[in-house]
């Protein structure tokens, strides 16, 4: 459904290019779940970006069921089926809750529809419909309204960059679960870029990356062994408990 | 009779289809075209000057007035007098509002000046829209001035809005609040073209708990230009806080200057203000939803003027 090929990516600097992403090619099955992992700055995020349009490569091909939508706008691509949750939700304001998920879906929503999509995320709609998408909400809860415009698209490939990041660790319990969730009714291909243990585990497969390339791909079972203990898969309170150490 | 432009305008800025229930006063081309006083809201045109009274009894319950105000011929300059007296212990809604529609080549010009006296313990709001249409060079201009006097513990929560077509305004609103008052401002101001828009506010805290609330939120697209000048004075241990939130686009040009004044040691005052174009990432994130880079910008905008 979804193929990069040979997908180099580099940014300007001072000292000339450097380069982010090199010589990448991964195919991607249709409704699958997968999370590609590895070190921080190894060029994850810039590949999910590279996916849905916000950069564009340097070199090679992104095709979506076989067609080349190298060269199409984000716009482009959302409209083909293809949806993006950001790493660092943006926050808007005046714009409620309510507008978002009436512009991820498409049409105009009741109140009853949004209950739907924001009752998947763990959130009520009664206490959120009418909410500003602006600072005084939490992470956490910016990271589930952020789950709920995706869900809301309901297209054939979602990509959730760290979804895990910035938030506490009693949202990311909940948060978890929705993935959790999200995952035993599968519908269409996923993308998660994570390094969580519990999100690992319920991949179909798993993808490293280090250093702009792919260092590995395969199977679940085939990869997660190799990373746990490793900063490629931690768990949530790893980080407390190298505090403790 | 109203023709189908003055009915346009007249939806735009009081959201009126037919004639109101209570009292209202409809003001077409300068002169009264229909009016109606209720048991404890009076209208009475004033002798003097170009305007009216009108005269809200002691103890008046969730009643409103609406007093919209429509003009639809070029060249014309309309100058009023609203003056509201609002008893004590009143809870009322009005409605204002202006729509000038300029076919011609000459410039239509409104300025009303409103005087709100507001006793004690009221509870007032004040809804105001200005809109402006017509495809004629003559500008469409608006410059209201009004002024509030807050009894104590009385609120005054006021809706002023300018969301199109007005070429040129400058708005001056003048309140001061007594004891225990409290005024509430939201202002959504939207410039294009080659419009030119000032709006200065003047609160004025003379009571002991008293408070004040102003923001403002614009937006300025094309060659426009946007002056907003939010002033507090803290005469007694009150409250005030201003804020000037303001999306620049296009070549236009924005002026905030928030000025705060303290005269009294528990006078607690806060003013922010803050100019930025739209930011990137939000374009973006519609753009994944699947909208335009144009309709990702009029979300925005639609948005933070709601």
């Amino acid at each position: 459904m979804l193929e990069l090929k040979n997908v180099s990516f580099g940014v300007e600097t001072d000292k000339g290019t450097k380069g982010i992403i090199h010589d990448v090619s991964i195919h991607f099955d249709d409704d699958k779940f997968y999370v590609i992992t590895g070190p921080n700055g190894g060029g994850k995020s810039t590949l999910a970006k590279l996916i849905v349009g916000i950069e564009k490569p340097d070199q090679g091909q992104v095709l979506f069921d076989g067609e080349d939508i190298t060269s199409l706008s984000i716009t482009e691509r959302a409209k083909k089926g293809i949806s993006y949750a950001m790493q660092a939700p943006v926050k808007f304001k005046g714009i409620q809750v309510i507008d978002l998920l009436r512009i991820a879906s498409g049409k105009h929503l009741s109140r009853g529809e949004c209950c739907t999509y924001l009752s998947e995320v763990g959130l009520c709609a009664n206490d959120y419909v009418d909410r500003e998408v602006n600072a005084e909400l939490s992470g956490g809860e910016l990271k589930r309204i952020e789950i709920a415009t995706v869900i809301a698209r309901g297209t054939k490939l979602s990509v959730f960059d760290e979804p895990e990041a910035g938030i506490d660790l009693w949202s990311f319990q909940n948060l978890i679960r929705v993935f959790e969730r999200m995952q035993k009714k599968l519908n269409g291909t996923m993308i998660i870029i994570s390094h969580q243990e519990r999100i690992l585990k319920i991949a179909d497969e798993i993808i490293v990356i280090a250093d702009g390339k792919v260092v590995k791909q395969g199977p679940r079972d085939a990869i997660l062994p190799s990373l746990l203990g490793t900063d490629a898969a931690v768990t949530a309170c790893s980080e407390l408990e190298k505090g403790d150490a | 009779m109203l023709d189908k432009i003055q009915l346009q305008l007249l939806k735009e800025v009081a959201d009126l289809d037919a004639r109101p229930s209570g009292a209202f006063n409809i003001r077409v081309n300068g002169q009264a075209a229909d009016r109606q006083s209720t048991a404890n809201i009076e209208i009475v045109p004033k002798t003097d000057v170009s305007g009216i009274d009108i005269k809200i009894k002691p103890g008046t319950k969730n009643e409103s007035v609406h007093i919209p105000v429509v003009m639809s011929k070029t060249g014309m300059k309309d100058m009023v007098y609203n003056d509201f007296y609002v008893g004590d212990n009143s809870d009322v809604i009005i409605v204002a509002g202006c729509g000038i529609d300029n076919c011609g080549g000459k410039d239509s010009e409104h300025d009303g000046i409103h005087r709100f006296y507001i006793g004690k313990n009221c509870k007032v709001k004040y809804i105001e829209k200005h809109y402006g249409s017509g495809t004629g060079k003559g500008k469409r201009i608006l410059n209201p001035v009004t002024e509030v006097h807050l009894g104590e513990d009385s609120t005054m929560e006021m809706e002023m809005t300018q969301i199109k077509g007005v070429d040129d305004t400058d708005r001056e609103t003048r309140a001061e609040v007594a004891k225990g008052g409290k005024l509430v401002v939201r202002e959504r101001l939207m410039t294009h073209d080659q419009q030119n828009a000032i709006s200065g506010y003047q609160v004025t805290l003379n009571g002991e708990g008293s408070s004040a609330d102003v923001v403002s939120r614009g937006v300025a697209r094309n060659q426009s230009h946007q002056k907003l000048d939010l002033r507090i004075t803290g005469n007694a241990p009150c409250t005030g806080h201003t804020e000037c939130d303001s999306i620049i686009m296009d070549d236009a040009k924005i002026l905030a200057v928030p000025s705060l004044e303290a005269n009294h040691l528990d006078a607690a005052l806060v003013h922010e203000a803050a100019i930025g174009k739209i930011a990137g990432d939000q374009i973006i994130k519609l753009m994944t939803l699947g909208l335009t880079e144009a309709e990702a910008e009029e979300e925005i905008i639609s948005g933070f003027l709601k």
